[in-house]
């Protein structure tokens, strides 16, 4: 028994006097609570909307007021016609968009029915359904209001829903491009960050770096084949979705394929700037894993939405960097936008391509110091 | 050095798939002797050492070790012999008075036989003002000192040392030796592995291995007269094999 | 070939290297002899470009090894103890690989590696990592070779290593330094130091020594003396306790002792019989290597 203890000891002992240990007993756990409790949210803020009201009458007007004074949605737009509705999805601040039809309140008084479609942007299925149910709330709501004094006037307003993008709210619609994001940063960054500090840990480094070898090339030499499987990880996946998940590419193939290029170089470069950290490859696995994997997930966009999170998390997700290469993908797979409504994302990640970059040369080290 | 053996192997064999490592090894040891265990690189020491410790199990043959089968009893075996490797001795984040507590409750000792041990260990080498330093701190040849003090902390009837002064300094390595002239004056068998041939030199018997095989046991005198050599390392060069695999 | 002048090397609060003046010779066997934490890597890495000095120059083959690291690295084959080896490559790949590195090909210097690679060809497509330790030193001094260097470096190629593997090492090093290419290697094998040219003894940072071999040995003052028992552990101490014998140093068979004043005292042996020693010897030898060097290693290791 006391042989048994005093190895239960050393356990503990060895256990708080390593860091990453305690990172993961401590820090962990009491990150996730931070972040479920306050990242996820099952209920919607702020969420934009558009108005295509083609009727503007009382009984459309009113709703409208009700649903823009709701502290769930914000009015951003009142659209002219049918056409507007496409751009206006793409340009990514609207979250559904109610369309009335001509004649609406006269329909409704004269009819005791009316229609009103809810278009919810499908490319986010959690956030649609959120959208639809609180648009619907409120709808009934305003029957209720409008139901009470006597008779009642038997007015029903029946929403008809229809989801833009993703018309069965299917959810790999929103699965297949985090999966890209996710794997592409994992294959580039990870893996890159490692075979680097294999190198150094295996003592192999000391001798190319005492060759004529120069910096760059030992780089370079590393990261090339991680771009080309990484690439051609890609083109699978990409087939993959489409021949089994049925999940097209809408928007032009070569933007995807440039974009993720992009995308693949800012992972390798996340790499090599990781490797220069780390002195093992145990280190460049838990840099990366810890400080990519886990952020990715989560504060991404890639299953819960950024827009509703607390303005810290917001700020953190800003920083990396496959939060916006998912906005990227959605945008050019599932809405089939051009270039003209990503540009913002792909400059940020030019960005910070670069800023990696710069990093990772200033401290590689050309000697062993 | 009396006649009680404390190791009798009858016939080792260990295989690895078609391998033999060990091949049909036959050896005493007799109590309180310093036993080398010479032999090239690949040629079964490692293998051997470690069935004897209870390590690994033989494919065939007769091992006793402090009188015990250790088919049946390895783990009475274990319980009366320490064993220190070059690899790994101590605990690099525990304390030197930890790992000495660590050892001694691994091996059944009393708290207070273990303080009493703890204080006349680090007298014996000077070492009582580094009671509460980390391992990692220390110096190799401190690390060495203090790991084979800690393999001999609960008396032993054998202790097995593989390569234990790989790398330290000529005068630790020396100082090394006499810990073990110590523990064999006291009564312990020390059954050590070396790459250093003057080493060989203090032990009283050796055992050259050369390809699973033993090629030759005897005092070192009686290797040198037999083979016409100066010294263990001419003998050792005239004898074993390098495996070159 | 080599000049090291003034160099110093501190690593954070810890002194690698101090005042460090040595120079090597075109076509020499230089060896750097000391015990682990020595210095020997650290001077080993200033050589070769990897580490920068804090003070002093070091120049090789005529290049500055801070200035002109680029130029040198082409020409200085390095072997920094047997892990620059990639551990999955087959042994024809990582000679392949550091032959491409060095811009040349196997073929090129073949002739330099025959006889070492005619031992390892059995084992061409074997990965690196199921070698014995002998024949991973062979493959790394291989690929040290493989682009003709005029210098290699060799940081403690033969440690760890079986005695008759070592004996090979050194002898190929022998025939290759017929070629004229130089070689510094470092060891704390003492007994290999007399197969250098010339050795330099390091300690804790610091020089000892650096003379050839027979010159260190030359140079010491002290008369050593072989003494013998069978009891060998009663005899150490009996030995120390003894007012006229200065140092007391087991060798394998025998203890080495000097006198206090380097004078040889005749009663020792009679006093040995009659403290119960049976067929007690001392004789005067000649000093080693390891003797000097035991001598000359700072006071503080010898905790006796």
């Amino acid at each position: 028994m006391k042989r048994f203890l005093g190895f239960v000891k050393k356990e503990f002992i060895h256990i708080f006097r390593d860091v990453r240990t305690l990172v993961i007993l401590f820090g962990i756990p009491a990150a996730q609570i931070l972040i479920f409790g306050y990242a996820v949210r099952t209920d919607i803020k702020n969420a934009g909307i558009a108005i295509l009201d083609s009727s503007k009458d009382e009984i459309s007007t009113a709703l409208v007021s009700k649903l823009e004074s709701s502290d769930f949605f914000i009015l951003k737009e009142n659209l002219q016609s049918w056409y507007q509705i496409d751009s206006s999805f793409k340009a990514g601040d609207i979250k559904a968009v109610l369309v009335f039809e001509d004649n609406f309140g006269e329909k409704l008084i004269g009819e005791g029915l009316a229609g009103i479609e809810i278009i919810a942007d499908g490319s986010e299925p959690n956030v649609a359904n959120l959208v639809t149910s609180y648009t619907r709330a409120i709808i009934n709501d305003y029957m209720l209001e409008v139901n009470k004094p006597s008779p009642p006037a038997g007015i029903m307003i029946e929403p008809e829903v229809k989801m833009y993008y993703n018309p069965n709210l299917e959810s790999r619609y929103m699965f297949v491009p985090g999966v890209i994001t996710i794997i592409l940063v994992l294959i580039c960054a990870l893996m890159t960050s490692v075979a680097i500090a294999r190198e150094k840990e295996f003592g192999t480094m000391e001798v190319l770096l005492a060759s004529p070898l120069k910096p760059l090339h030992i780089i370079l030499g590393k990261v090339t084949p991680y771009f080309i499987l990484s690439f051609i990880d890609l083109i699978v996946i990409l087939f993959l979705s489409w021949l089994v998940f049925d999940i097209p590419v809408r928007g032009s193939l070569v933007l995807l394929l440039l974009e993720s290029m992009l995308y693949i170089m800012l992972g390798l470069s996340l790499g090599i700037m990781i490797s220069t950290l780390s002195k093992t490859m145990q280190q460049a696995m838990f840099i990366s894993l810890l400080g990519l994997m886990l952020p990715t997930i989560i504060l991404s966009g890639f299953i819960f939405p950024v827009e509703y999170m607390p303005w810290i998390y917001r700020v953190l997700s800003s920083i990396i960097p496959p939060r916006w290469f998912i906005i990227i993908v959605k945008d050019v797979m599932i809405k089939g936008t051009d270039f003209a409504f990503v540009w913002k994302e792909t400059l940020i990640l030019l960005f910070m391509t670069l800023v990696f970059i710069t990093i990772s040369s200033m401290t590689f080290k050309r000697r062993l110091e | 050095m009396s006649n009680e053996k404390v190791i009798e192997v009858r016939n080792l064999v260990k295989k690895f798939g078609s391998f033999i490592a060990n091949d049909r090894l036959s050896f005493d040891v007799y109590r309180g002797e310093i036993f080398g265990f010479l032999g090239a690189n690949g040629a079964g020491k490692t293998t051997a050492l470690r069935i004897l410790s209870g390590l690994s199990k033989p494919s065939s043959g007769d091992v006793s070790v402090a009188g015990y089968d250790i088919y049946r009893h390895a783990e009475k075996v274990k319980k009366h012999i320490g064993y220190m490797c070059q690899k790994f001795s101590l605990y690099e984040d525990l304390t030197v008075t930890e790992n000495i507590m660590l050892y001694g409750g691994i091996y059944g000792l009393s708290k207070k036989l273990i303080e009493t041990k703890t204080t006349g260990l680090l007298e014996s080498l000077n070492f009582s003002a580094y009671r509460k330093r980390i391992i990692g701190e220390l110096p190799l040849g401190m690390r060495q000192k203090l790991a084979f003090s800690v393999a001999i902390l609960h008396d032993p009837d054998i202790v097995f040392l593989d390569e234990p002064t790989g790398g330290v300094d000529p005068i630790t390595r020396r100082q090394f030796w006499e810990m073990i002239y110590k523990a064999s004056s006291d009564g312990i068998t020390v059954f050590v592995t070396t790459h250093y041939m003057d080493e060989a030199e203090y032990c009283d018997r050796v055992s050259i291995m050369s390809e699973g095989r033993i090629v030759a046991i005897d005092s070192p005198a009686g290797l040198k007269e037999k083979y016409s050599s100066a010294s263990v390392q001419d003998v050792f060069v005239k004898i074993a094999r390098p495996n070159n695999n | 070939m080599i000049k090291s002048e003034n160099i110093s090397k501190r690593f954070g609060s810890i002194t690698a290297l101090e005042d460090i003046n040595l120079n090597i010779g075109q076509a020499e066997l230089y060896g750097l002899i000391g015990p682990d934490g020595a210095g020997k890597t650290t001077f080993f890495r200033l050589i070769t470009t990897l580490l920068i000095p804090d003070t002093g120059k070091i120049t090789v083959m005529g290049f500055d090894t801070v200035k002109d690291y680029v130029s040198l690295r082409s020409r200085i084959g390095y072997m920094p103890g047997r892990l620059s080896l990639y551990r999955d490559l087959t042994v024809e790949e990582n000679l392949k690989f550091y032959a491409t590195v060095f811009g040349t090909r196997i073929e090129e210097n073949y002739h330099l590696i025959k006889d070492i690679y005619s031992h390892l060809e059995p084992f061409k497509k074997r990965p690196a990592d199921k070698l014995s330790g002998g024949m991973k030193q062979k493959l790394a001094l291989c690929c040290a070779l493989i682009h003709a260097p005029d210098l290699i470096v060799l940081d403690e190629p033969t440690t760890g290593v079986d005695a008759v593997s070592r004996a090979e090492f050194w002898e190929i090093l022998k025939t290759l330094q017929s070629e004229g290419i130089t070689f510094l290697v470092s060891t704390p094998y003492m007994d290999e130091a007399v197969l250098c040219d010339k050795v330099a003894l390091l300690q804790k940072g610091h020089i000892l020594n650096i003379d050839k071999p027979a010159g260190i040995i030359k140079g010491f003052g002290k008369k050593i003396y072989a003494a013998r028992s069978q009891d060998k552990f009663r005899l150490i101490q009996d030995l120390r306790s003894h007012p006229s014998v200065e140092s007391v140093n087991p060798f394998g068979d025998s203890v080495h002792i000097s006198f206090v004043g380097n004078s040889y005292d005749s009663t020792l042996v009679g006093k040995l019989e009659k403290a119960g020693h049976r067929n007690p010897s001392v004789e005067q030898i000649k000093p080693g290597i390891e003797d000097v060097f035991l001598e000359l290693m700072s006071p503080e290791e010898n905790e006796q």
